[in-house]
This record gives C-alpha cells, sequence and structure tokens, in this order.
C-alpha cells in the first residue's frame, strides 16, 4: 500500500520516502524547523507559505489533529518532511489523524527520509528550492523553473481579502486595526486577551482608509516570503510614523518596520525556525527563549544607524536583530513570535507593552 | 552577572555509598561540580564516604573528607575548614538532608556558612510535603488531595476524606522508601505505621490515587537573574503508580501537543520561582488525566536528581556542570554550550532522536522480596539508549538491559519466552492478565503477548493504562516481525528485509531467531540434553545474519548528540548508532584505544568497574592516546561527554561493539575494566578479529577454567581447597563425602554468587540438589571443601610481565563463605604475621607471572591454621580498586593501563607494597529495608548495593567509621541485646564482659545470659517472641535496643532470631550477625568511647603518610 515518494533538493540531493497526505507533486523553498511539539501549529502557520517543512523532530503525527490548535483555517505549507510518521494517534483532544488532515488539504508529505541529514544539508548549503515527487522524470527541471524565495510577495496571497472584526468587542476598549500579511490566530487570541477590540485589514490596504475607523493602534503582523518583494508593507510603516500612531509588528511586520525606517534586511542562510532560541531583552537583562520562524532578517548595521531607534533584542546565537522600539514615539516590533505557538510563552508581556504603549 | 569574589571556599556534600535509589549519578553530579568550580578558581572541599567514587579521587577537590556524612562530621569539617560556602544540591537526597539538619543545629550560622544553589527555606518549601502543597495552591495549581499525619490514629480519619486506594509517601526519605499504595481498609494502619517508622521526622502524606494518569518529568534550570529554562521533558512509559525509578521513560514527551506541553512549562517556570530555588536544576512531576487533561503536580526536587543525570545524557546539556557555575553568579547565557561553542547555555536543548531508559532489577537476589512494582523504588540500575525513533530506541534499551534479552522479545530466550508461549497456548490467560494488572519487572514482554494474541489496544489499556500510543509503537514492532516472517519464507534474506528490521531496531540475534524459529523451537524443545547445540545454534545464525548484513553494507551510521536537532555545528564526538542514510562519525587517524564499560548498575556490578572505566580513559589522554568510551548507563562518569575523547552511547553487545569497532578501528579494545559485562564477550570479540590488549582472554580462560587454573596452581606449588565437578546426584554426594563436609556448592553456570551455599551435612546437600541446583550433564554442580573458620584475603595486585607490585592486602572483617562484596575489609591486615604477608606477597607474584598478566589481578585467598589457599584469580579490575587506590593513594587502574600500553612498573617507582600507619576499612551497604521480609544473614551471594570507607590511626576507630557512613550508629551507652549461638559465646567473652565493664546494659535470650551471667557479667533475660510480652521486639519498638549481637544457630529458618533480624532493620538498630562484625563493631565502640572524638582528616593528607 506504501508509495514510494521522492525528495528532490534543487542542487540535485534526493531521497526516497514514503508519501503520505496528498498524492500530488509539490515545490517550494525547503527548510527545518526544530520544535519537538507543535507540527498542527506549524503546518497552519501562513508564514510557512511557499515553504517545504522539515521536522526535525523525527516522530510526528503522535497526539493526531485536534479542532483547536490551528494558527489559521487551513493547512499553509506546500509540504511536510519527516522522519517518521505516526499513524497511530493518542490525545484526548485528537479528532483525526495527521495523514487524513494532509489528505483532505491536498498537501503531499513524505516520511521515511532521514531528516537529520536534510537538516545539515540545509545547514551548510542554505535554505533551497525542493520539491516532493512521485514521478521522478523530470522532477529536477521542473524544481528549477519554480520561482525563488528572494524576491517573492508571499504575503499578499495568504493575507485577508476583506477586513473583518476578530472575538468579542467591549465598549471603552483600545481599537486596534491587525494588518494582514499571513496573520497568527493565536496573535488575534491574544490581541483581544490583552483588552484591544480587533479589528483585521488586507496588509495592502492603505493606512489612511484604515484610520477612519478610528484606531488607536496598528498591529503588522507576521507573514511568508521576502519583505523587499512587498513595498506597500514599508510604505504602510512610513505613514505610520507620520502619523506617530502606536504601532506593533512581529516577524514580517518587524522587517517592514524595519525597512520603513530605512534599515535594509537580508535573507540568512537557513533561518531560524523553532521554539528553543534565546534572545536577550537589552533592557532588562533577561532571557527569553522564543519561538520564531523567519527566513529573513534585518541588518543590525543599518539598523543601528538610524537615529532614535534602539534594539532592544538580540539573538544570543547569532547576535542578530531581534527587536527594537522607537525613543520617540509609540513604536516596538519584535522578529520572532512572543505569541509562540508552538513554543513557550515567555514573551507574552510583549502585547501588555504594546497595551500600555497606547495607554501613554 | 560575573562569577562572586566574595567566595573563595565551597564545601561540597556527596552522596555516600550507592543505595537503591541514589546511585552513580551523584558521582556524575558531583564530579561535574568539583571540576566546575575548581576550574573557576574556587578551593574545593568534598565531603564523601564513598571511595569508589570518581569524585573522592585525590585531584578533584583540594581537600577531600571520606568521612560518614552526619551532621555532627560535617560540622567538624566545617569547622576546621571554615568554608565560605556550602553547595548542598549535588548529592541527592543526603546532602540536602544533611544541610537542613546542619541548619537546624545552627552550625551554618555559627560559621558564617552561606548556602549556595538552594537556601534553607526552598529545600523545605519542596520538601515538606505541607508546605509544597501549600505553595502550589498559593500559585493556583492542583496537588491531589492528601492530608499529612504524624500518627496512625491521625491518620484514620483520612480514610472519610479521601476515596482508596490512597498513597502512603513518608516525608523526607528517598526512593520513595517506605511508601505504599493501600487498596482497602484492612491494610490501611499497618502500612501507615510502616511509613512513619520509614520517614526520620515520623511523618506521612496520605493521597489521592492518581493511579493510571499519564507522568511526566521536567528539568528546569533558573539563574541568579532569574533566567528559567527547560532542559527537557521526560515521559513516564510505566504510567503513575509506578515509581519514575521504576518506570520506563521516553525523552522528549511524546504524547502532549504542544499547547498542552507549554502548559507544564509554564507550571515548571512559576514553580521553581514559588519554591525559590536560588540557582540550578531542579525536577518536576506532573501527573495529567489521559481522558481530559487536568494537570496534578506530583513532587519537585530542588537539586540535581537521577533523572537531571538522565536528562544529560539526554540531551547532553550538562545540567550538574552548569548548576555549579549558576550557584557561584554566574548566569545561563555568560556560560557556553560546549558542545556547539559558539551558541550560549541559555536555550532550551531540541533533539532529533528518542531516548529510552530501561530500570534493571535484581530481585533474583532477594528471596522472598515483594516484586511488584509500586510506589517504592526497587531497582538497582538503569540503561539508556538512543535510536531515531521510538522503536529502534525502545529495543536498543532492552538490548542494553544485559538481562539476555536482545530487544521486545523474539531473541531465543526461550526461558522467559517460552513460559510465557505456554501460558497463552495452555488459555492462561488469567496469568497474563495478572501479569498486566500488577506490574513486575517483565511485564512489558506480557505486553507483547497480548499483542500477539491479538488483544485490542483497549483490552491492553485498561489493563496496564500504558498510553495507546506506545502499546501502538509496540504493536508495530510485532506487526514489523510478522511481515518479515512472511517474506522471508518466500525470499529468504533480502536487502529490503533485512534493512526494514533493521530500522526497526531488531538485533542479529532476533534476525537470527525469527528466521529460524522453528528449527530453534524443536531444537529446544528437545529438552536439557540439546541446551548447548541450542545455544550453539543460536549463535551461529545470529552471526549469518550479521554476515549477509555486512556483505550487503547494511551496517549502523553513528549520528551525534548535539543539543540543537542539527541546527548547528557540533564538535563534541558524543555518537549513537541508528540505522538511517548518514554516519556522522569522522574517524581519526591517531593511535586510539576503546574502553567497554559495565552497562546498567547491579549488584556486584557498580561504580567501581565506571571508576576504572574513566581512570582507563584519563591514563590514555595523559599517553596521548585517543580514548574511546562504549557504555549504556546514564548515571554514570564514564558516560559524560568530556570524559573520553569520543562517547558512544550504545549497548554492550557482541553487534553493537563490532559495529562500532569497525567504524573505528581502534589500535586495540580494555575488557578488563567494566566488570563482568565487557569480560563475557572478550573470547566472542577476539574470534571476530578485535584485538584485546592487557591481559590475553586466554590467560583470562586460564584463571576461570577450573581445570587450567588447578594446573596453574599445582605447577606453583600452591594450595587450592579441595574441589571436584559433579554431573549427578552420586557424584556430588560422592565428591562432598571424599572432602569432607561442610562444602561449598554452586551451579558451576551462574555468576555473582547466585544459587551458592555452604552445607554442613549430606541431608541438606540432597535438599539443595533437588530444589536450588537444576543438575544435569550439561549444568554440572561445583564442590569445594569449604574452610570453616578461615580468615578471609583480597589482594589487587598489577604486573607488567616482568614484575609485580601488589597494591594491597586486604583482611576480609567476615570470614571466608561470606561474599567478599559483602563483607568489611581492612588495609592493612592486622591479624597477619609478616611471614603470611611475604608468603601472599609471594604468591601473589607467581600467580601474576604465570598467568602472563598485563595490568591488573585480583586474587582472593582463604588463610586457614596457617595455610594460604588460593581461592580464585581474577587478572582484570577487581570491586576493590577504587578503595585501595583511595587507601594508598596509588592510581592502580591508570597504571595498569599504561602498562597495557607497554610502559613498566619501574617507570611509576612500583615495586615494594607500601606502608602507612592508619588504617582503612571498607564496608558494604545492602538495601535490606527496602526488601521487607528478606532475610538480612549475610551468604555467598552477594546482596550489597554499595560500599563506604572508614579511615583513621586505629582500626577501632575506622571500623566505627565505616558503620556509622553506612548507616549503622554504634552506640556509646545504654542497652545491647545479645542472642548469640552455642560456637560463638565463649569466643566473645571478653569482648562482651568489655562492654559490661563500660557501663553497657545487657540483654539476651535465656540461654545467652545464662552464660553469661556465670561469668559474673549482668545480664538480663528476655522473652523471645514465641514466649509471650513483653518481648524483644517490644523492647525494640520502643527504642530501648540500642545495638544487636546476634549470631544465628546453623540451620536457618524463619525463627524468633528471623524477627528481630528484621525488626532490626526497620527501626535501623545496628546489628551484627557474624562473630567478627560484632567484635570489631565492640572494639569501635570502645576505642571512640575512650577518646570521646572522631578523628577527621582530609585524604591528600593520608597519602603524605604513605611510603
Amino acid at each position: 500500500m506504501t508509495k514510494k515518494s521522492y525528495l528532490i533538493l534543487e542542487d540535485g540531493l534526493e531521497f526516497e520516502g514514503t508519501g503520505f497526505g496528498s498524492d500530488m507533486e509539490t515545490i517550494g523553498e525547503i527548510v527545518f524547523n526544530t520544535s519537538m511539539s507543535g507540527y498542527q501549529e506549524v503546518l497552519t502557520d501562513p508564514s510557512y507559505s511557499g515553504q517545504i517543512v522539515t521536522m526535525t523532530y523525527p516522530m510526528i503525527g503522535n497526539y493526531g489533529i485536534n479542532d483547536d490548535d490551528g494558527e489559521s483555517s487551513r493547512i499553509q505549507v506546500d509540504g511536510f518532511v519527516v522522519k517518521e510518521y505516526s499513524k497511530t494517534y493518542s490525545n484526548f483532544r485528537a479528532v483525526r489523524s495527521l495523514g487524513e488532515y494532509l489528505k483532505n488539504a491536498g498537501i503531499p508529505a513524505i516520511e521515511g527520509v532521514d531528516t537529520r541529514k536534510i537538516t545539515r544539508h540545509i545547514r551548510d548549503r542554505g535554505a533551497m528550492r525542493a520539491g516532493i515527487f512521485h514521478d521522478k522524470k523530470g522532477a529536477l527541471k521542473r524544481l528549477l523553473a519554480h520561482p525563488k524565495m528572494e524576491g517573492s510577495d508571499l504575503a499578499s496571497g495568504v493575507s485577508c481579502r476583506e477586513p473583518y472584526d476578530y472575538g468579542d468587542k467591549k465598549d471603552g476598549r483600545p481599537k486596534v486595526a491587525v494588518f494582514d500579511f499571513g496573520v497568527k490566530k493565536n496573535i488575534l487570541t491574544l490581541l483581544v486577551n490583552t483588552g484591544f477590540n480587533v479589528t483585521v485589514y488586507p496588509g495592502s490596504m492603505p493606512l489612511r482608509q484604515v484610520l477612519k475607523e478610528r484606531h488607536d493602534a496598528i498591529f503588522l503582523s507576521n507573514g511568508p516570503g521576502d519583505p523587499d518583494a512587498v513595498p506597500y508593507g514599508k510604505d504602510l510603516v512610513t505613514s505610520a510614523v507620520k502619523e506617530g500612531i502606536p504601532t506593533f509588528g512581529i516577524c514580517l511586520g518587524h522587517q517592514f518596520i524595519a525597512l520603513g525606517l530605512g534599515a535594509r534586511t537580508f535573507k540568512l542562510k537557513f533561518g531560524h525556525r523553532g521554539a528553543n532560541q534565546p534572545v536577550k531583552n537589552m533592557i532588562t537583562g533577561n532571557i527569553e527563549i522564543t519561538s520564531q520562524n523567519h527566513g529573513f532578517a534585518v541588518d543590525i548595521e543599518s539598523m543601528k544607524k538610524i537615529r532614535d531607534i534602539e534594539i532592544t533584542h538580540i539573538n544570543l546565537n547569532d547576535n542578530t536583530v531581534e527587536g527594537i522600539r522607537h525613543k520617540k514615539i509609540p513604536l516596538m516590533a519584535v522578529q520572532y513570535h512572543p505569541e509562540a505557538s508552538p513554543g513557550p510563552h515567555d514573551s507574552q508581556y510583549l502585547f501588555n507593552e504594546f497595551y500600555k504603549m497606547i495607554k501613554r | 552577572m560575573p562569577k562572586r569574589e566574595d567566595i573563595k571556599k565551597i564545601l561540597i556534600i556527596g552522596s555516600g555509598p550507592i543505595l537503591i535509589g541514589q546511585a552513580c549519578e551523584f558521582d556524575y553530579s558531583g564530579s561535574q561540580a568539583c571540576k566546575s568550580l575548581k576550574e573557576e578558581g574556587y578551593e574545593v572541599i568534598l565531603i564523601n564516604s564513598n571511595p569508589a567514587t570518581i569524585m573522592t579521587d585525590p585531584d578533584l577537590a583540594d581537600r577531600t573528607y571520606i568521612e560518614p556524612i552526619t551532621p555532627e562530621i560535617v560540622e567538624k569539617i566545617i569547622k576546621v575548614e571554615r568554608p565560605d560556602a556550602l553547595l548542598p544540591t549535588v548529592g541527592g537526597q543526603t546532602a540536602l538532608n544533611i544541610t537542613l539538619a546542619l541548619e537546624e543545629r545552627g552550625t551554618l550560622k555559627k560559621y558564617n556558612v552561606e548556602l549556595i544553589g538552594a537556601n534553607i527555606e526552598s529545600i523545605k518549601k519542596a520538601e515538606d510535603r505541607a508546605l509544597f502543597k501549600e505553595a502550589m495552591i498559593k500559585i493556583g495549581l492542583n496537588v491531589p488531595r492528601s492530608v499529612l499525619a504524624s500518627s496512625v490514629e491521625e491518620a484514620m480519619g483520612t480514610l472519610e476524606k479521601i476515596p482508596l486506594p490512597i498513597i502512603i509517601r513518608p516525608a523526607f526519605t528517598l526512593g520513595g522508601t517506605g511508601g505504599n499504595i493501600v487498596y482497602n481498609k484492612e491494610d490501611f494502619a499497618g502500612l501507615v505505621r510502616k511509613g512513619l517508622d520509614e520517614s526520620p521526622i515520623s511523618q506521612v502524606l496520605l493521597e489521592e490515587s492518581l493511579l493510571g494518569w499519564k507522568e511526566f518529568e521536567l528539568e528546569v534550570m533558573r539563574d541568579r537573574k532569574d533566567n528559567v529554562v527547560i532542559i527537557c521533558s521526560i515521559e513516564n512509559l510505566d504510567p503513575m503508580g509506578i515509581h519514575t525509578g521504576d518506570s520506563i521513560t521516553v525523552a522528549p514527551q511524546q504524547t502532549l501537543t504542544d499547547r498542552e506541553y507549554q502548559v507544564l512549562r509554564d507550571m515548571s517556570i512559576r514553580i521553581i520561582r514559588e519554591i525559590g530555588v536560588d540557582t540550578g536544576g531542579s525536577n518536576i512531576q506532573f501527573a495529567v488525566n489521559p481522558d481530559d487533561g487536568r494537570v496534578m503536580i506530583i513532587e519537585m526536587n530542588p537539586r540535581v536528581s537521577r533523572s537531571s543525570a538522565l536528562a544529560s545524557k539526554a540531551t547532553g546539556f550538562p545540567i550538574a556542570k552548569i548548576a555549579a557555575k549558576l550557584s557561584i553568579g554566574l548566569t545561563l547565557d555568560e556560560i557556553s554550550n560546549d558542545i556547539t561553542r559558539e551558541t550560549p547555555a541559555c536555550f532550551e536543548p531540541t533533539i532529533d532522536y528518542v531516548v529510552v531508559k530501561v530500570p534493571r532489577w535484581a530481585f533474583e537476589k532477594f528471596e522472598g522480596a515483594d516484586t511488584t512494582l509500586g510506589t517504592q523504588m526497587k531497582s538497582v540500575g538503569e540503561a539508556m539508549s538512543i535510536g531515531r525513533t521510538f522503536k529502534e530506541s525502545f529495543q536498543k534499551a532492552l538490548r542494553s538491559l544485559e538481562t539476555d534479552r536482545f530487544g521486545f522479545g523474539s531473541d531465543g530466550n526461550m526461558e522467559i519466552e517460552e513460559s510465557i508461549r505456554y501460558m497463552a497456548e495452555g488459555q492462561d490467560i488469567n496469568t497474563i492478565e495478572k501479569e498486566l494488572l500488577n506490574p513486575r519487572c517483565d511485564r512489558i514482554f506480557y505486553v507483547r503477548e497480548g499483542i500477539r494474541l491479538g488483544w485490542s489496544m483497549e483490552r491492553l489499556y485498561e489493563l496496564t493504562k500504558i498510553d495507546p500510543w506506545f502499546l501502538a509503537q509496540m504493536k508495530e514492532l510485532v506487526d514489523g516481525e510478522n511481515t518479515y516472517t512472511a517474506d522471508y519464507s518466500k525470499n529468504g534474506f533480502t536487502a529490503e528485509n533485512i534493512v526494514t528490521m533493521k530500522k526497526l531496531g531488531y538485533s542479529d540475534r532476533q534476525l537470527g531467531f525469527i528466521s529460524n524459529k522453528n528449527e530453534l523451537i524443536a531444537l529446544y524443545e528437545k529438552g536439557e540434553s540439546a541446551r548447548k547445540e541450542y545455544s550453539m545454534k543460536l549463535q551461529e545464525v545470529e552471526k549469518n545474519v550479521r554476515r549477509f548484513r555486512i556483505d550487503n553494507r547494511i551496517i549502523p551510521g553513528f549520528r551525534l548528540v548535539d543539543t540543537c536537532g542539527g541546527e548547528f555545528e557540533a564538535f563534541t564526538p558524543y555518537y549513537y548508532s541508528s540505522y538511517d542514510d548518514e554516519n556522522e562519525s569522522v574517524v581519526s587517524d591517531k593511535k586510539k584505544i576503546m574502553i567497554l564499560g559495565g552497562g546498567p548498575n547491579r549488584i556486584g556490578q557498580g561504580i567501581e568497574f565506571d571508576y576504572c572505566c574513566c581512570h582507563a580513559s584519563y591514563a590514555l589522554r595523559e599517553e596521548g592516546v585517543e580514548s574511546i568510551m562504549v557504555n549504556s548507563n546514564p548515571e554514570t562518569v564514564s558516560t559524560d561527554y568530556d570524559t573520553s575523547d569520543r562517547l558512544y552511547f550504545e549497548p554492550l553487545t557482541l553487534e553493537d561493539i563490532l559495529s562500532i569497532y569497525n567504524n573505528e578501528k581502534p589500535d586495540g579494545v580494555i575488557v578488563q575494566f567494566g566488570g563482568q559485562t565487557p569480560l563475557r564477550l572478550a573470547k566472542n570479540l577476539e574470534k571476530n578479529g578485535v584485538a584485546i590488549i592487557g591481559t590475553s582472554p586466554d590467560s583470562i580462560d586460564q584463571a576461570e577454567d577450573r581445570e587450567r587454573f588447578a594446573d596453574v596452581v599445582r605447577r606453583l606449588n600452591l594450595l587450592q581447597p579441595e574441589n571436584g565437578i559433579a554431573y549427578t546426584q552420586g557424584d556430588v554426594l560422592g565428591i562432598a563425602a571424599g572432602i569432607g563436609y561442610p562444602v561449598l556448592v554452586r551451579p558451576s553456570y551462574v555468576l555473582g554468587g547466585r544459587a551458592m551455599a555452604i552445607i554442613y551435612d549430606q541431608k541438606s546437600l540432597v535438599d539443595y540438589i533437588t530444589t536450588a541446583a537444576n543438575l544435569s550433564p550439561e549444568h554440572p554442580i561445583l564442590v569445594d571443601k569449604f574452610l570453616e573458620d578461615a580468615v578471609e584475603i583480597d589482594v589487587d595486585a598489577l604486573c607488567d610481565g616482568e614484575s609485580v607490585y601488589v597494591g594491597a592486602i586486604m583482611e576480609h572483617v567476615e570470614e571466608a563463605g561470606i561474599h567478599s562484596g559483602d563483607s568489611a575489609c581492612i588495609i592493612p591486615p592486622i591479624s597477619l604475621s609478616p611471614e603470611m604477608i611475604k608468603r601472599i606477597i609471594s604468591a601473589t607474584e607467581s600467580l601474576a607471572m604465570e598467568l602472563k598478566v598485563i595490568g591488573l589481578l585480583n586474587i582472593q585467598y582463604a588463610i586457614k591454621e596457617s595455610e594460604l589457599f588460593v581461592i580464585e584469580v581474577n587478572p582484570r579490575a577487581s570491586r576493590t580498586v577504587p578503595f585501595v587506590s583511595k587507601t594508598t593513594g596509588v592510581p592502580l587502574a591508570k597504571v595498569a593501563v599504561k602498562l597495557m600500553l607497554g610502559r613498566k612498573l619501574k617507570e611509576f617507582g612500583l615495586s615494594e607494597m607500601k606502608k602507612f600507619p592508619f588504617i582503612s576499612v571498607k564496608e558494604a551497604v545492602l538495601p535490606f529495608n527496602k526488601f521487607p521480609g528478606v532475610d538480612i544473614l549475610l551468604s555467598p551471594e552477594m546482596r550489597s548495593t554499595g560500599e563506604v570507607m572508614g579511615i583513621s590511626m586505629d582500626f577501632g576507630e575506622s571500623f566505627y567509621k565505616a558503620s556509622l557512613a553506612a548507616g549503622d550508629r554504634l552506640p556509646m551507652k545504654g542497652t545491647i541485646f545479645l542472642s548469640i549461638n552455642r560456637r560463638s559465646k565463649e569466643e566473645l567473652l571478653s569482648d562482651v564482659k568489655a562492654l559490661f565493664d563500660n557501663g553497657f546494659r545487657l540483654v539476651a535470650t535465656e540461654g545467652t545470659a545464662r552464660f553469661y551471667s556465670d561469668k559474673g557479667i549482668t545480664c538480663e533475660t528476655i522473652r523471645k517472641v514465641s514466649e509471650g510480652r513483653p518481648n524483644i521486639l517490644d523492647l525494640v519498638k520502643n527504642d530501648e535496643i540500642n545495638m544487636i549481637i546476634n549470631t544465628p544457630s546453623g540451620k536457618i529458618s524463619k525463627d524468633d532470631a528471623y524477627y528481630i533480624r528484621q525488626t532490626a532493620v526497620r527501626y535501623h538498630i545496628p546489628i551484627m550477625t557474624t562473630i567478627q562484625a560484632a567484635k570489631a563493631a565492640i572494639r569501635g565502640i570502645l576505642e571512640v568511647r575512650k577518646k570521646d572524638d572522631i578523628f577527621i582528616l582530609p585524604i591528600q593528607e593520608y597519602h603524605k603518610k604513605v611510603t
């Protein structure tokens, strides 16, 4: 019953495994995630759009899929690679198996491949295009015809089309406009829990139009792809700074803010994807264990040159910029994911700081 | 924050002897702490009574006190050394309890000693069950409903508040000692009483049972700036109700979603903050309801623990080392991760493999023990394995145990396999169900049988409460075997079917068995006469699999343990094998030697051998030779990634070792240091082309084979007790009659004194043959003349092929016939004439030369009526090597390795045996308090789990200290109970008189009392248990007895004396069951009484006195 399947990387490295999920062929950028749990959140995180995700933890599917832990309404990855797919699942909240979930969503996956070898390969050579194929014939050619991640605007594809309200609204609460570049559900939930009335807007909607609704703050969400390929993200920040409206950005939102302020971004060799990244809060001196998912980062030297900007968070593994804030206007951003999902909750305080920023 | 400059001198308290529940893991943690504090420039003072530890090596701490770990003695050390700080968190429960006692005595305040790592409040909050519960409720966490009780009466009220079953947990005990689950009202009072007795503060917690809930542990670290990280999560495969030390455990957790896991993580952080552990590691245990995810907090250990050792080995994150650095003020971001070098220690390791730990029990040694697993830990050791998947890791773990299992069943071990199979065939379903419901050490194999019988996962879950995910994994193993069997019958071995099975973790032995199952079973069923043929066939089929595998290049790759799931480059060569695509083990072209370790701790093979293996590694490093360590025991120092140049965390089986050997191609392998484990493999390794260095396997065989050895003894004109080999009952009786009773008998095929007995008459011998020994031509019985009342001597020596250095002559306190591992022994001997010592040295020299020993050898002698008998020679490291090295300061194991590399004794200036003016006593520590009902009389069967050393200028005081260190506080005044057999009364006369003269009150059973009263020694008569009340047991229970001397009278039965011995163990009253021990104890009491003080000195100072 098992069907042979192949994972092929653009530099020719090839793995034979067993297909599960959908029978289709898929091509995307191959990346790895080192979280040991949380595959459902990873699958549904819109920031993974356009990517084939390899889980470094070898046994995936153990606790099945439940109705609560999705970070969006559908699977967002373009392909999924695991060492061993656990056909049997066991958890009191589980409603279906991982395989069934992928199959229903039409997402191809492969198991039985040496994920550690893949990871080490990506670590040494960098993230690259790859595909899951059932027919090897012409596969590499199709793969090389696929666009690279650099220069790809993927955010537009995962953003909502129409504005919508999220969660219950209560009178007297500050209003936040969320610019959706692929926002994770838990960000919205935490904004609501922090005390905001939340409205979500398509990421490309002009600020002027949004502010007609008299928002107290704006939030720039996470999302997939190259920040440089999304000019309206940067423009949004330029207008926000002019308005002086309280602004908070996460991940892609953080990169837009950096670009809008005049800093540069660049593509990391293989990105940060996992739930164990140590980040130092430069203000308190404390360490947060953070959840991360980004392939691009803000260039620290270009950031240092910008007036009135303070680097608030640094990644201790590679000293990259993880957070900034403006000394004069209410603006802050982090590269990592304080909403976790999956990952540790060490950084949820940032949502409160955002809230306090408005109160000021 | 920089490290603290205001403290200069730090005292570390070790954990003392190896006990059930407190084993080598605290040598691992203590050694790491000593090393890292010294590295940071602090002066380190250490106390630990256990000489077999690496941490008590003279160069690990600045001043090392091998002294009893009691509040009085630690206070004395503090008074002399005046340390600025005390680190109480690396010496297990022992160190925490002593620290609390020191605080209570006011010692810490008086000498201005600061606690680092944990403060008194936090220790109390975590250890005191009431305070802990209060703290958890305060932060809104759930704990099982519970009531504290300090008396049985108080406890009775609980029955109305908490539904049965109820768990009893005594306060302040380790490994859950005295803990129990009560299922009915009838047992309640008795079990509460038992729990109260075990608790040093007479307090028990009566707790709602969470039987069947899932059990998890998190290892947490916190630094001075309140940074908290989780190092590892561990899931227990065996659910709540079985002590985690007796559970199969898996890292990381497997069956919680990230959301549920993060709940546990958040709770852990809140708990460590609330309890207030300032810096260092803690272990927190959770129960999770499998039906709705509700979480209960079970307990927290505010210190490094067995689980932190496991977590360190499982992740590559050295918890104890980091904990020590945090204790002196460094923060997590200031310490770098050794493995990745460039990233900091402030992160949470992520792993890309599955770790499985399996406990190892020793019930076969404790006749009459309750073998059910429950809340009290009973295992004596554990093995850990690493594999890419659970299935691979699980099978590796089972074969790492060395219980003659080569995986999850189907390995040709017919003893268990067949008994279960017959049960199934005989429709004895009840027994299988019972075994699943009432867990014992083989439960997992019954699970397999249930799967094989086609039982549903639901049924198996209902019986075992093992999470369905784990059950499904096990089912996949059985399914894999069935698929293979079908494929094999059609196609024979194919590269595909072998690779598939290898990825499931199947060993060559299992594949050999499965592929030839029918033939092998038929052969086995031929009965006893075909056993030898069966075992040869089994080895042959295993070899066939291996040959096919290697011919087809199906070989394991070695993967790195790197703390980061491959995200960063790793620099520490710490490997495990797996059948995946890659081999990451890059082999050097340096000269290199591989050391085979000892595997899981068991009785007779424990920390002493790990000590020797570590020393082998240190010696290789000193000689510039690359060292490669292979071991499967996560508790040990040898499995620290920085002990050797390269570490393979692998099972010690022929297959696994050959795979590593073929990858590394070392210049040689050391098999003589890891105890029986590597030694048993020596011949087979050699047959497979492995170069064994040092004494050759042939010499080892010469020493072990009775006939070959008898030749050696004859050639050298030495004496051996008369002996013979018997194949039939007639033979046995004939040989015994010929050499005369008493005789020492044992089956030829068992090790470590199993089923060995001393027999005084023909009738008992017939009994023995019919009950204990399974006599047959394949299983002959060895019969030796038993030398009654002989003095037993142990010698450890070194030989370089040209000359011999005798490390020490050890005189046993107990007579020959009691296993040397259970006997106290003395260096230097105190009752031997200089002439006898010369004879021992000369016999040792000639045996070493004759056996062409290169390296270590150990000889046991017996002296009877001035005759010197050779009992046995072991040309390898012995259990006493660390004791001798700690006493004399000569690192025997290190020198031995250098001799194996070709150096000579004279290069080390070693020729004459060392002389010194002090006396060192080793005492055994026995686990009887964990096995109520088991008689404590010493026998030829070894049962001790650990050892301690007492050192001083006089024998009496050394013995007193050794007893104290072993947990027996010999009384300086009070009442002594005597029940002495006829033969010994006279012999003890002067000793008993001395007690009397020193004001002790003596009570005795009638015969004993009459004997001594007649000699003018006042001795009260007390009733035996059978003679009504009040009797001796009442006195013991009322704390009126301070010491018991009870020498058994010949035949051992469950008589009065048995109950007295049982009660003594329960009430922790020193009890001497041999005349020699009684004499030594009395000498100790008298000497210490006279001095009214205990002399302490660091081992480094003693060594200066050695010439």
